[in-house]
């Protein structure tokens, strides 16, 4: 259990939350345990643990994908504990941006048309999301391969798709599924370095789940989840 | 919408497999189509051809010119009814004939007809020994000017021209003076010959809401009326033809139903990891859907339009009279239209499969 120490606004509150599986035999399997975390406007937490600790669920109930079995979930000052499953897809267009642990970009619309699905999917601004796509891809450095498709370019530069994608929506907070799982040492610090920048520029708040400790230090804190239970 | 139209337009070679399947598919649903309009055709254009407010048989006919026979008396009341104001006698023989040029075996079908009132686009009745042809009858040699040799009697007719879409029974149609006609008929079929004044059916013309019964009701039933598309309906065979063709025509809606149904049934478990990425950005399981529903139908569109170009192309290959084909605009829209029916509802089969995609498949519920 931990708390951001001198944030003055919250992009997360976790208050208590369980989640408990069903499963078949009717036996009970729970996935998070009373967890309590509070993360700043701007702050960037590296959720650390080992395979099978909760922290993907954790991941999943912060960002409207799960459902929590009780406890309260505050999302940049939505309340999402009670949501139900068309207001959960309405919170993920506007609220929350994902980076998947294997990028996961749409493989036959280029760089720029993968930005701007989650406009075609959400609100539907066209020209404004147009033009936020371009400065998104301009500001990642992909300006010049707006339109190539996922397949013509490298690991580093999906991965910087995807963030542009997470971003495209002005989240209040960005969860990213072990974001450097598929590099290697030297692309991953530049994609932890990436994210710590445009995070920090952008005032935006994120969780990175991990079990690479080494990354650890890009983010402001570390919080470590063990048998679904949140340790400091 | 537009996500399923540039998968559409970026992977073609993805729906490749499905608009082959579904272009041969619509190729046999026109085809058989074609086939049924066409052998209807051939089996009608007489009845429909007649400009006529009632066609009258005698009472157990069964609306066939073979076994009607209507006398001089019968004919006299009908002419009496209220509402008609014309009526004129027809008959009709059908025989094999000779066709001068053609090998001794070599018959050309034809059904010779003797009329007194003329049918729709058929001029009044020739001269003794003379008769208009159905233009299908140059599938067998025949040209105008040719005298032709019917029946086993060898019943010489002249014809002097050409008229379309008159066939009876899916034979060549002769349009003859009531004279020739029964001459012929007597020539040819001893046992079924007709006096003079004796005809098998009546054409009636005149006005009233339902001049068929009214004539039935004159006659005390001794008479059987329908109305030209009544008597379109009742002609034997038509019924069961035009009803084992939409039976067959129906399987194929079906079949390509299934198979619509299983390649895009195929496609979401291929794509559930995918969908899974899009619902947790946002996407509703509605917008998933109407995705596939859209690409179902643009594909069968495309299939559909290849396969009527196809059959098109065909008809006009082929030599008049070789098979009865007949292509119509109204025949390409409905296979269309029942396709893109089957193409909608073989994507239901998918609905269920896309509501249970969850999105935290996208981020996996383990770690």
């Amino acid at each position: 259990m931990t708390s951001a120490p001198a944030a003055v606004s919250t992009a997360l509150q976790l208050n208590d939350v369980r989640k408990v599986y069903t499963m078949g035999d009717g036996s009970d399997v729970v996935a998070l345990d009373h967890a309590t975390l509070t993360l700043g406007s701007d702050e960037i937490v590296a959720l650390v643990g080992p395979s099978g600790s909760g922290k993907t669920t954790l991941c999943s109930i912060a960002g409207g994908i799960l459902s929590a079995t009780a406890g309260r979930i505050v999302v940049g000052g939505e309340d999402i504990s009670d949501h139900d499953a068309k207001e959960l897809t309405k919170f993920r267009q506007e609220k929350v941006g994902f980076v998947f642990q294997s990028v996961n970009l749409v493989p036959f619309l280029n760089a720029r048309e993968n930005l701007l699905v989650v406009d075609e999917l959400g609100k539907r601004t066209g020209a404004a999301a147009k033009a936020r796509a371009d400065q998104l891809l301009d500001e990642l450095g992909l300006a010049d391969r707006a339109k190539n498709l996922p397949s013509q370019l490298s690991g580093g530069q999906r991965q910087r798709v995807a963030i542009g994608r997470a971003l495209m929506n002005d989240p209040a907070l960005v969860l990213f599924d072990e974001p450097t799982s598929a590099l290697d040492t030297k692309l991953g610090e530049q994609v932890m370095e990436l994210i710590q920048n445009e995070m920090k520029s952008r005032g935006t708040a994120a969780i990175v789940v991990t079990h690479d400790e080494r990354i650890t230090h890009y983010c402001d804190r570390s919080v470590h989840i063990v048998d679904g239970r949140l340790e400091a | 919408m537009k996500l399923a139209l540039t998968e559409l337009r970026r992977r073609p070679g993805r729906f490749t497999t499905a608009t082959v399947i579904l272009t041969l598919i619509a190729i046999l649903l026109m085809f058989l189509g074609g086939l049924l309009d066409g052998l209807i055709a051939s089996s009608t254009g007489a009845i429909r051809a007649q400009n006529a407010d009632a066609i009258v048989y005698s009472d157990t006919a069964q609306a066939s010119f073979v076994r009607s026979r209507i006398e001089p008396e019968l004919r006299a009341i009908v002419e009496t009814v209220d509402g008609v104001d014309e009526v004129g006698g027809i008959g009709n023989v059908q025989l094999g004939a000779r066709v001068p040029g053609n090998g001794p075996r070599d018959l050309a079908s034809v059904a010779l007809f003797g009329y007194e009132l003329a049918p729709d686009g058929v001029p009044d009745a020739p001269p003794y020994g003379q008769a208009w042809a159905d233009e299908t009858i140059k599938a067998d040699g025949v040209e105008e000017g040719m005298t032709i040799e019917v029946g086993p009697a060898r019943t010489p007719i002249e014809i002097i021209g050409f008229v379309a879409d008159t066939n009876f029974n899916g034979q060549s149609s002769l349009w003859a003076s009531p004279d020739t006609w029964r001459d012929t008929l007597s020539a040819n079929r001893p046992d079924a010959q007709l006096a003079p004044g004796v005809f098998q059916g009546l054409i009636v013309r005149g006005d009233g809401d339902d001049l068929p019964a009214a004539i039935d009701a004159a006659t005390d039933a001794a008479t059987d009326s329908y109305t030209v598309e009544g008597a379109v309906d009742a002609i034997p065979g038509v019924a069961e033809q035009t009803a084992t063709f939409n039976q067959i025509i129906g399987v194929t809606v079906a079949i390509a139903l299934v198979v619509i149904g299983l390649f895009f049934a195929l496609l979401t478990v291929e794509r559930t990891s995918l969908y899974g990425v899009l619902k947790a950005l946002g996407a509703k399981s509605s917008t998933i859907f109407a995705g596939l529903i859209v690409q179902a139908v643009v594909v069968t569109a495309i299939a559909t339009l290849i396969a009527g170009s196809l059959v098109v192309i065909l008809d006009l290959l082929l030599p008049p009279g070789s098979i009865p084909l007949l292509v119509t605009p109204g025949r390409l829209a409905l296979s269309v239209a029942l396709l893109i029916v089957a193409a909608v509802l073989g994507c239901a089969f998918s609905l269920r499969r896309v509501l249970r995609i969850d999105p935290a498949s996208a981020i996996g519920t383990t770690s």
